[in-house]
């Protein structure tokens, strides 16, 4: 009820800013890292009306500013996990809150599928993310030879409306999961994605033919080919899931052949491929936290991948490898991961980068989210130190300019049992 | 030293109830020998058919000095010392005297830890690179298959093992999956290279066997039963009060050596080892109501449960753990997979231990091990959001003595006490911060990890050829 009381007065500051109390937020005194430029000693970040106003040592204050002391503490903007199924999966042994795989049929081209769409935006997942200083997220679907479209929310209560900052953001799909594809050998899935691409460029340009029937059978349904076109045209990133060195080579091919704008997402052994990734300039998305030669896809998995693509100049995003649902349940340990990039060999410079700004720039959304500058929408966190440490406390959470409360279940759960037997009344 | 071998004859020999093992005084090398050949004289006829043949790696008098260490065994000692000597702690101070031989390390400041103990793993018994050829965690062809040893199926050359030793795990518990309701015995391992499993056995170490509540026994056997939370525990009781049975017709023939010995049962055989005592029980268990229920079983068939592993909702019954002396091997900070883990929450562990209960930081993850310190600062930082304050001495017990209690192997490992093996880390800073690595790791007072020294980091045999070669880095 809450989350639906909040929606509907967010849609009502939507629809009538004037009817809005301007709020005035002065946090004070801490450093602030606003990624974007050189830290700042005993600065203020001023917030108005859900917005980064002004940045800096000499902010004059406002006198009817709601004032937040920072003294001694880091300040940086809320933290960005690119990689999650947030509100796409809940429980995930329980069918019905599962909703990231769509079921793409015998083509395995799940193009269209929209994931943000069946969005459950009450999900008790979302909170303690949110409560831990991540303030937005990449939703991405799974499953599939072309998964389907991933978007780029903010954790706001409210609707998905509410939540977008971007969508969609790029176009998900898998090389070097045959099982997924529906193929029986790696070569046999660089075909169909050939296929696929092939029979988007033919749609494209006779969409009237289709309609009369006079082309020949495409091999997706009308839908896909459809959502297909801003890939095949450069336009919209591919995003593909994949691992092994070999596969890495495979997707640069690919990409070159039909000019298509790709993302590594997981990268295992991109490491090993790190200086033709940097050439082609294609980014990764990855872990620092997994070295188990988990598979024969995965067989070169180090912890220092993160650090040694950026050493050869590529584009680095950090998602969860660890252990723990890191898409779910662990998304909050988005700093964890930058905490051990760092320990692997990442500059904390860059890993902070790596998730605020760099995502943001990726996917296009870095003049609303990302960065402690003006104009920005105020998504900021005051921590109690070193936000990679895992002693530190995020202890103050801005989300567009409003104070996360710490409401989530995990957080009612400790308070009601802190002492035994629980009382049960509210805790 | 001591070893405590797994002799039940004497104790077998008493009258009724027969609960304890006699401890026989035995050390690593006669062990192999004294436990065989015992065939037909009790329920056991040989205690010990797979002995360790473990040795301790050669060492070398080691001081490691300008150091913190957290001893596990009292507050944090300041720019102290330790001694290593002979494989065991000879002496932790703030000086220490180094003999002549003695190889010095300046530790410069860093940090000194036990070696870390992580008391739910499945290295070996789910290697990597994991598929069909080395899924072998799980027996579910029947929900109670006491009669299965998780040594069994443990391949020495999986790669997860060095991996986990870079991370200062130096003891770990390799348990069976959780399909079954009885799953089988575990194997406490030290982490070195060897070409047999027996040659990773704990010297001493007592068994343990894996129990599942739950979600995991009933959805794996749903067609065929248990199919509900109810059948999970008649099945429990129903091996129970088969094993008494079967412990009681071993007890009886034992007094009177009349007639032909009942016929071995391997499951029942594990079984009343667990009702005399001598086998600990581990028990998978995510609710607090399954919990109450599985220490009522226990009650009915006097046995004890060592420790509850996952415990997700432990915070809930902590005062009752406490109460029963029964440790939590929980997470940090996982949960919410299925609906038994929904309730977990990062302040487990420090509600458990506030509570006064033994806390322990396991994995169930072959990277997650090698993490224990990051995720016991978590543990700590929850903690103290919620009130709690758990000081770094306490909170180093969750990854060292807590696990080595729950092992029965307190009396041997899990802080840095004088006498105690000498099984060592050495930080690159204070363990509890994310930057930290473990530099050097000693087991037995033998250095078998030195991230300095790549080039002599232990591959397994699988990773030749098949795994880049990139010691040197994080291993």
């Amino acid at each position: 009820m809450r989350a639906l009381r909040n929606a509907a007065a967010l849609l009502v500051a939507l629809a009538s800013p004037s009817l809005l109390e301007a709020q005035t937020i002065a946090i004070t005194g801490g450093k602030i890292y606003p990624v974007s430029s050189a830290p700042i000693e005993n600065g203020t970040v001023l917030i108005r009306d859900g917005k980064i106003v002004s940045v800096g040592a000499n902010v004059t204050i406002p006198a009817d500013a709601q004032r937040v002391d920072a003294t001694g503490k880091w300040v940086t903007p809320g933290l960005i996990n690119a990689a999650t199924t947030l509100g796409l999966v809940e429980v995930s042994q329980e069918n019905q809150t599962r909703d990231a795989s769509a079921n793409a049929g015998q083509d395995h081209v799940a193009a269209a599928f929209t994931v943000w769409e069946g969005l459950n935006t009450t999900s008790v997942m979302i909170a303690p993310a949110r409560e831990d200083g991540v303030t937005s997220v990449v939703v991405m679907p799974s499953g599939g030879l072309i998964s389907g479209q991933a978007a780029f929310l903010d954790l706001v209560d409210g609707t998905v409306t509410d939540m977008v900052v971007r969508a969609p953001i790029g176009m998900v799909g898998e090389i070097g999961n045959k099982a997924s594809a529906g193929v029986g050998a790696r070569g046999e899935l660089l075909v169909r994605l050939r296929e696929v691409f092939e029979d988007t460029k033919s749609y494209a340009k006779r969409k009237a033919d289709f309609e009369r029937a006079q082309t020949r059978d495409y091999s997706a349904s009308r839908l896909d080919l459809e959502s297909l076109i801003p890939v095949v045209e450069g336009l919209m990133p591919l995003l593909l899931r994949v691992d092994k060195a070999s596969d890495i080579d495979a997707a640069l091919k690919i990409a070159s052949e039909y000019d298509l704008k790709i993302m590594i997402v997981g990268g295992a052994e991109a490491w090993m491929m790190a200086d033709r990734l940097a050439a082609a300039k294609v980014p990764v998305l990855t872990g620092a936290m997994n070295n188990i030669p988990g598979s024969f896809s995965t067989l070169g998995s180090r912890q220092e991948n993160a650090g040694l693509l950026r050493k050869a100049g590529v584009t680095v995003v950090l998602i969860g490898n660890g252990p723990g649902d890191p898409d779910t349940f662990g998304v909050r340990n988005i700093r964890q991961e930058a905490g051990n990039a760092v320990a692997y060999g990442m500059t904390w410079d860059d890993a902070l980068r790596a998730v605020t700004l760099t995502p943001a720039e990726l996917f296009g959304v870095s003049d609303r989210v990302g960065t402690l500058q003006a104009g920005r929408a105020a998504n900021v966190v005051i921590w109690g130190g070193d936000p990679f440490e895992l002693r530190t406390l995020p202890e103050r959470v801005f989300l567009r300019g409003k104070a996360v409360e710490r409401t989530s279940r995990q957080e009612a759960l400790g308070r009601r049992y802190k002492t035994l037997p629980p009382s049960y009344r509210t805790p | 030293m001591r070893y405590f071998v797994f002799a039940l004859m004497a104790a077998a020999a008493c009258t009724p109830p027969a609960t304890t093992q006699a401890p026989a005084p035995a050390n690593a090398s006669t062990d192999s020998k004294d436990s065989k050949n015992r065939a037909g004289a009790y329920s056991t006829p040989n205690d010990n058919p797979f002995p360790s043949s473990y040795k301790p790696f050669a060492s070398r008098t080691t001081v490691i000095r300008n150091v913190n260490l957290l001893t596990a065994a009292g507050p944090m000692v300041r720019g102290g010392a330790i001694l290593l000597r002979d494989g065991k702690i000879a002496a932790v101070g703030a000086t220490v005297d180094a003999p002549a031989d003695a190889v010095v390390i300046d530790g410069a400041g860093q940090y000194v830890t036990p070696g870390l103990i992580d008391t739910h793993s499945h290295l070996g018994v789910y290697a990597a690179p994991g598929g069909r050829g080395l899924d072998d965690g799980n027996e579910a062809t029947n929900p109670v298959t006491a009669h299965v040893w998780a040594e069994h199926s443990v391949w020495p050359q999986d790669p997860q093992f060095p991996r986990n030793l870079a991370g200062g795990i130096t003891t770990l518990q390799v348990l069976p999956g959780s399909a079954n309701l009885i799953g089988g015995r575990s194997a406490v391992l030290k982490v070195v290279p060897s070409r047999t499993v027996q040659g990773m056995k704990f010297p001493g170490a007592k068994y343990g066997l894996k129990m599942a509540c739950g979600e995991n026994p009933k959805r794996v056997y749903a067609s065929r039963g248990p199919a509900t939370r109810m059948g999970n525990v008649a099945g429990y009781r129903a091996a129970w009060i088969g094993a008494q049975a079967y412990r009681q017709r071993w007890d009886k023939w034992n007094n009177n050596k009349s007639g032909d010995p009942p016929s071995r049962e391997l499951g029942n055989e594990t079984l009343a080892e667990v009702l005399r005592g001598n086998i600990y029980i581990h028990n998978h268990c995510y609710r607090a109501d399954e919990m109450a229920q599985m220490i009522d079983i226990a009650n009915e068939f006097g046995y004890k449960i060592r420790s509850f592993h996952h415990g997700v909702e432990a915070y809930k019954v902590a005062d009752l753990l406490a109460k029963e002396g029964i440790s939590a091997s929980i997470w940090a900070d996982w949960g919410g997979f299925k609906l038994e883990a929904m309730d977990g929450i990062r302040s487990n562990l420090a509600l458990v231990h506030a509570a006064g209960a033994r806390s322990i930081v396991h994995s169930d993850d072959p990277s997650g091990s090698q993490r224990l310190n990051q995720e016991a600062a978590k543990g700590m930082a929850a903690g103290a959001a919620l009130g709690i304050t758990v000081s770094e001495d306490e909170a180093i017990k969750w990854i060292t003595l807590n696990p080595a209690w729950s092992l029965g192997l307190d009396d041997k490992i899990g802080t840095l006490e004088a006498g105690k093996n000498a099984d060592v880390v050495l930080w690159s800073g204070n363990p509890f911060s994310v930057y930290s690595k473990p530099e050097k790791v000693w087991i037995d007072g033998a250095m078998l990890f030195d991230r300095s020294d790549a080039k002599e980091a232990w591959r397994t045999d699988f990773e030749l050829g098949f795994v880049p070669d990139v010691r040197g880095g994080s291993r």
